[in-house]
């Protein structure tokens, strides 16, 4: 299908077009009940089973808003440097839609809960982008439609189609960008590290699972091309079923190029939805309108005015957790990092890792130098993420604390360290089932060395006629003695200790 | 057959029937089985009643006398008395059409928060009111299950959208009624049938479970033969509900008390005021005599008569069929053949989704419905939405400050309810406007979202048919226009001779 796309390749679109993007933002919320009725809103429970008069729409059912939602906006929208409004208003689209329950979604139109902010994203080599946030509202969400019998699994084409109103009005806040111009090649990259940077802040601010696999973080990528050097934005798609953060890359590349081949080749662009497909990474037109949909938008009068005191917005501001750039910041001052330092950290994803080993008690230096180099190592080995070792950073923590203490060499804590990514369990039960202590009791060394000595008698000559380095042949020899499991540079020091005495 | 036992039951107020349940005197079963047979006799003539449920309000007649006999105190003032419920309110488990082929069928999960209360107070349910289609039209002509027709004379109109409630305590088939009232379908028909009808302060009754026209104008209150009876049911039905957002959060007013203090038949000291703008063109010259008549009576019980002038109530009636239209476009939205209701077209294969909607919603749905739902989805159209929707918002605040001023100089406001008296059965079915116009007098209070109340104020001279006083009170202070109303009814029908309402004219009674 796909090949049936003509595509211009990715530089020639730079050289020719400016690409401007749009990004919008769909998060569940993770409240206990729903955005107007009490119904819970747990993700997966048995079709239609999470349902009441009001979320399915019945006659004469009433909604009433869930104040801990207007919490979780206003605290999103405090997040994202947001304005918060004095006082907005939810209104009614309108549109028909078996999904819909009422054939309108309770939403905000012109008066969102929070808008005019900003998200500086950071970029893979270290660079700062800020994303200008036009608004952040409140709506709820549609039920499922389960198409049945068609190739597509649309509803065009379908048999029948299932409906399932678990998620009908669970809450949602849609966060809306400004246009983001400039971003030149690095679109894609800015789109998708603007999700993920979205991402980290959501679940800092523990409002929703964020998990753009169950659908409870979805994005929109409008994605247009304008002439370079232009200011007059060209006309917009809008890619939808975009699922992943890589996917969110592909397909704003996607569309750039799609959309550069077609203008070049004298066509003009089509307003319309388009559908990402992950297995060919390409997007493909939605069903096309014949008329502009008309929403009908008007204020909702089942509500009244959400009006939040400033105190309140007061109260909330200091409620928002350290958020993820401060905390970046932070860190990177309290480890004493350079600005590439900490890029390397967070590209490998180690950042976290370390805080959370630091937190369980170890040094932030042995704490990196484990995660970037030993585990880093072993987590390419194996073709996973850092955060998908199968070991913890408290288990980390401890080995660092068994080297701290002596009772592990650096190389014997390796040991311990692959021990624990075997399964084999809690580093001190690897260390106690492999018998991995360092040989600390000082007359069996003693023995060893002058065993050592007797067998060499002359490195043993050389030690005394003032050759130390000669010792390294002994130390090694006890080392061998011992299994690897003695500190050498104490076997060093026993070793002249007994050729002077 | 009429019976003299259960005629004087059934002729009785509601006050004096809790009054003698109460007692013990009578029960609430036998009240409750008076009612039905009277349903039985005389439905079949007057068509109140889309569905009665005989076995549900004996069983609750039941539960009071079961509880009194036990020696418990009566769940409220009005415990054990029938009531007629508008069936535009939710009852579980108990049909609820709102008058339309719609909801043909449709058993509601659930009790609006009204019914509720009811139940809680012991009120008993005798059935579901005839209706205009989702409460659109002033006649009950728009219903689909056929007209109502008005006890005072069988050819005319009940009055709507809620002319089975007024109806059906005109044709003494209950005592009690509840309306709903989104531009004047409590007053109207009150004011036709000569019998009380009362729109609380907007959000003074929960609209939970009242299926909506109009959300921002839709209000339930209580439908009686007398003031007092109003009261005792506005206070059963009234107060917060935290499941309607637009519910007022504050204690009911205290309209029962105002009912009694106003029984006493002196309003010296009360300022009423006369709004200029409802007369003249368009008005019964009998009705504009009963009006006068009423204003020189409310004079004489020492009540201060002002002149007051609400120049943007000519605005009101535009500003309405934008409105209410435009919200009921969105509210209706909902019936469409995939959760509830009728369905039509579902072959199982051969159409869509979308064409079985448009087919059920073209079947489904009467022709006022129709009309409102294509001028409601045009006026907010993009484009059209200032113009119209936008426009008619400020029309909305212009009126409400009519009423704040003429509320600084007087207590309450009086004007006839409705221009004419009851009009016969299909003069106005071809004339939307026409028909529209029965409102003329009641869409201001909606509008502005404040109380108002119809009175008979007796019959007009030309016709013989009953005339409606209009009081009107600022939002939460309806116990004033219950003093007032209380006070002028008892002048009334000393200056009358006796309670207008027996002079309804008999009806044949059907063994
Ligand atoms: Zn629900």
């Amino acid at each position: 299908m796909s090949a049936l796309v003509d595509l211009m390749d990715y530089d020639d679109v730079l050289a020719t077009y400016d690409p401007v993007l749009g990004l919008e933002v769909h998060v569940e919320l993770s409240t206990n009940t729903k955005m107007f009725c009490g119904c819970p809103t747990d993700f997966g429970g048995e079709p239609n089973t999470q349902v009441c008069p009001t979320c399915l729409g019945l006659p004469g059912a009433l909604p009433v808003v869930n104040g801990k939602a207007v919490e979780s906006a206003i605290r999103i929208g405090l997040a994202l440097n947001c304005q918060i409004a004095e006082w907005c208003r939810f209104a009614r689209k309108n549109y028909f839609y078996p999904d819909q329950p009422k054939n309108f979604q309770t939403s905000q139109y012109d008066e969102p809960i929070a808008f005019d902010g900003y998200l500086d994203v950071v970029l893979e080599d270290g660079e700062t982008f800020r994303v200008d946030i036009e608004r952040a509202h409140m709506e709820e969400d549609t039920g499922k439609s389960l198409h049945v019998g068609g190739a597509t699994g649309r509803i065009h084409g379908a048999a029948h189609s299932l409906l399932d109103y678990n998620r009908a009005g669970v809450p949602l806040i849609e966060i809306v960008t400004k246009p983001i111009v400039g971003a030149g090649e690095r679109a894609p990259e800015v789109a998708r590290a603007y999700v993920s940077a979205l991402r980290d802040l959501l679940r800092a601010l523990d409002v929703s699972d964020v998990r753009m696999d169950q659908g409870s973080l979805r994005c929109d990528a409008n994605v247009s091309l304008m002439p370079k050097g232009g200011d007059t934005f060209g006309t917009r798609t809008e890619t939808k079923n975009v699922n992943s953060l890589r996917s969110v890359e592909r397909a704003v590349r996607f569309e750039m190029s799609r959309q550069g081949a077609v203008l070049s080749g004298g066509g003009s662009i089509v307003q319309e939805t388009r559908h990402f497909d992950e297995s060919s990474g390409s997007t493909s037109a939605g069903r096309r309108k014949e008329t502009s949909e008309d929403y009908r938008y008007f204020p909702e009068p089942d509500l009244v005015p959400v009006a939040p005191s400033r105190e309140w917005v007061e109260e909330l501001r200091g409620t928002l957790p350290e958020l993820p750039w401060e905390r970046r910041r932070r860190i990177q001052q309290e480890w004493d990092l350079s600005d590439a330092e900490m890029r390397d950290l967070l590209n490998a994803g180690a950042v976290d890792l370390i805080a959370a080993t630091v937190e369980a008690g170890a040094s932030s230096a042995e704490a990196r130098s484990w995660w970037v180099s030993y585990l880093l190592q072993q987590a390419n080995l194996r073709g996973e993420e850092l955060a998908a070792l199968p070991i913890t950073p408290v288990q980390v923590a401890r080995v660092i604390e068994l080297v701290t203490t002596g009772t592990l060499t650096n190389k014997l804590a390796r040991q311990a360290v692959d021990g624990v990514l075997a399964g084999e369990g809690e580093p001190d039960e690897v260390v106690a089932a492999r018998g991995l202590k360092v040989v600390s009791d000082e007359s069996a060394l003693r023995t060893a060395v002058e065993a050592a000595l007797a067998a060499n008698p002359d490195v043993a000559e050389k030690i005394r006629g003032g050759k130390v380095q000669a010792a390294g042949a002994i130390v090694g020899a006890v080392m061998k003695a011992t299994k690897g499991q003695a500190d050498a540079k104490r076997v060093r020091e026993l070793v002249i200790e007994a050729v002077s005495a | 057959m009429s019976n003299p036992v259960s005629d004087e039951i059934t002729r009785s107020t509601a006050a004096e029937l809790a009054e003698r349940i109460h007692r013990r005197e009578v029960s609430a079963v036998e009240v409750t089985q008076a009612h039905l047979d009277r349903i039985a006799g005389v439905d079949p003539e007057i068509n109140a009643f889309l569905h009665v449920d005989g076995t549900g309000a004996l069983a609750a007649a039941e539960a009071v006398d079961a509880a009194l006999a036990s020696g418990e105190a009566p769940a409220s003032p009005l415990a054990g008395v029938p009531l007629a419920l508008k069936d535009i309110l939710t009852t579980k488990g108990v049909p609820t059409t709102c008058g339309s082929r719609m909801l043909e069928g449709w058993l509601p999960p659930y009790d609006a928060t009204v019914t509720r209360r009811l139940r809680e107070a012991g009120v008993v349910v005798l059935g579901k009111t005839n209706m205009d289609e989702f409460a659109m039209g002033s006649s009950t002509e728009n219903s689909a299950y056929g007209v109502t027709r008005n006890p005072w004379d069988r050819d005319r109109i009940p009055g709507g959208s809620g002319g089975g409630s007024s109806a059906s305590l005109a044709a003494f088939e209950a005592p009690l009624a509840i309306g709903t009232d989104t531009g004047g379908s409590i007053r109207q028909p009150g004011a036709v049938t000569g019998t009380v009808g009362v729109k609380p302060t907007y959000g003074g009754v929960s609209r939970y479970g009242l299926v909506a026209f109009s959300s921002s104008l839709d209000q339930a209150g209580p439908c009686a033969r007398t003031v007092l009876d109003a009261a005792l049911l506005h206070e059963v039905i009234g107060g917060h509900d935290p499941l309607d957002s637009t519910s007022i959060d504050a204690p009911v007013p205290p309209v029962v008390a105002a009912a009694r203090q106003g029984a006493s038949g002196d309003l010296t000291g009360v300022r009423v005021g006369v709004v200029t703008q409802f007369a003249g063109e368009g008005y019964q010259p009998g009705v504009l005599r009963s009006f006068d008549a009423a204003v020189q009576l409310l004079a004489e019980l020492g009540a201060e008569i002002v002149e007051v002038s609400c120049p943007h109530f000519d605005y009101a009636m535009g500003a309405y069929y934008l409105i209410a239209p435009s919200e009921c476009s969105s509210n209706l939205a909902r019936f469409d053949a995939m959760r509830y209701g009728l369905r039509v077209g579902d072959d199982g294969a051969r159409l869509s989704a979308e064409e079985v909607m448009s087919l059920t919603r073209e079947a489904g749905f009467g022709p006022e419905v129709k009309r409102r739902i294509m001028i409601g989805t045009h006026a907010l159209s993009s484009g059209y939405y200032d113009a119209y929707y936008g426009q008619a918002q400020k029309v909305r605040t212009l009126i409400a400050r009519d009423f704040a001023a003429a509320y600084e100089k007087v207590d309450v406001l009086v004007s006839p309810t409705t221009p004419t008296t009851a009009f016969r059965i299909g003069e106005r079915v071809d004339d939307p406007l026409a028909m529209y116009l029965a409102d003329l007098c009641t869409i201001p209070a909606n509008l502005a979202g404040n109380a108002a109340m119809s009175v008979p104020s007796g019959l007009s001279d030309e016709d013989g048919l009953p005339v409606g006083l209009q009081v009107m009170a600022p939002a939460q202070a309806d116990d004033r226009m219950y003093r007032v109303s209380a006070a002028f009814e008892v002048a009334r029908d000393a200056a009358q001779g006796g309670p207008l309402i027996h002079r309804v004219p008999d009806l044949a009674v059907t063994a």
